[in-house]
């Protein structure tokens, strides 16, 4: 086909962050982009991170205000997020890794390796839930 | 600039193309992978989970350093996906600049709390 005979489909060149919405994602796409989130969430949140292991550490009656402070339900919820991200980006980077080596790039295959991130970071985020919230 | 710039006319010069930031984003992410998987070994077969056995595991110097290099990693690993987030999505330059610049500051920073509250306990 000739470069004048093509229709005239919308491109998309540099996505502006407001287009995202109205944006349908395949399922690799959503990983990568949860991937990017979850990176940002962990970066955002460091000094966070970096106050529990101060406070769990330091002595033992920082370690009773630490266990104090992640006993509230927002805290575990913040602590929540973190482990899912963290367990997010974590298959998602197995995956890249993988991938880096040239296994698993056709779409058939890529759309599985993309849904078996979910199935195995979502249970264990429940499981974290799980212990989080008592439920063992 | 179309046609002369491709395969081996391509002029190779500057900024790496990205390569090099690219491989060190791998290296330091399986650094933190196999952090992880010591850490995960450490939770799974200890039997003190009060403070004395937690601030017993990093009172070994081994693990004080296992944990930093983990750390260094983490901030070097953040740099440059951080910096590829402002890439992206953040195109003025002044406010990207100003963003790259804050980022390196702040995981500077991290990074110096972080040795401090390693070598404390």
């Amino acid at each position: 086909m000739s470069e004048a005979a093509k229709p005239n489909r919308p491109q998309f060149r540099n996505i502006n962050i407001t287009q995202i919405v109205g944006y349908r994602l395949p399922l690799a796409g959503i990983i990568s982009i949860l991937h990017r989130i979850s990176g940002l969430l962990m970066f955002l949140l460091l000094p966070f991170i970096l106050f529990m292991l101060d406070k769990s550490l330091v002595s033992e009656s920082s370690f009773d205000y630490f266990k104090g402070f992640t006993s509230g339900w927002f805290v575990k919820l913040v602590i929540l997020a973190l482990s899912w991200a963290y367990l997010h980006h974590f298959c998602a980077g197995i995956r890249h890794l993988v991938m880096d080596n040239h296994i698993g790039l056709s779409k058939e295959s890529a759309r599985k390796s993309a849904a078996s991130v979910l199935i195995i970071s979502l249970p264990l985020a429940l499981i974290v839930a799980l212990k989080l919230f008592g439920a063992f | 600039m179309a046609d002369n710039n491709i395969g081996g006319k391509r002029l190779v010069v500057g900024a790496h193309y990205g390569l090099r930031d690219w491989l060190a984003q791998r290296a330091t992410a399986i650094v933190m992978a196999v952090y992880t998987v010591i850490l995960l070994v450490c939770f799974l077969t200890a039997s003190d989970f009060s403070y004395d056995g937690w601030a017993g595991l990093f009172s070994h110097q081994w693990f004080k350093l296992a944990t930093f290099v983990a750390l260094m990693a983490l901030f070097f690993h953040a740099w440059i996906g951080v910096r590829d987030i402002w890439m992206d999505y953040v195109k003025p330059v002044a406010v990207r600049l100003v963003l790259q610049v804050a980022t390196i500051l702040w995981l500077v920073g991290c990074a110096g709390w972080a040795a401090q509250i390693l070598w404390r306990v």
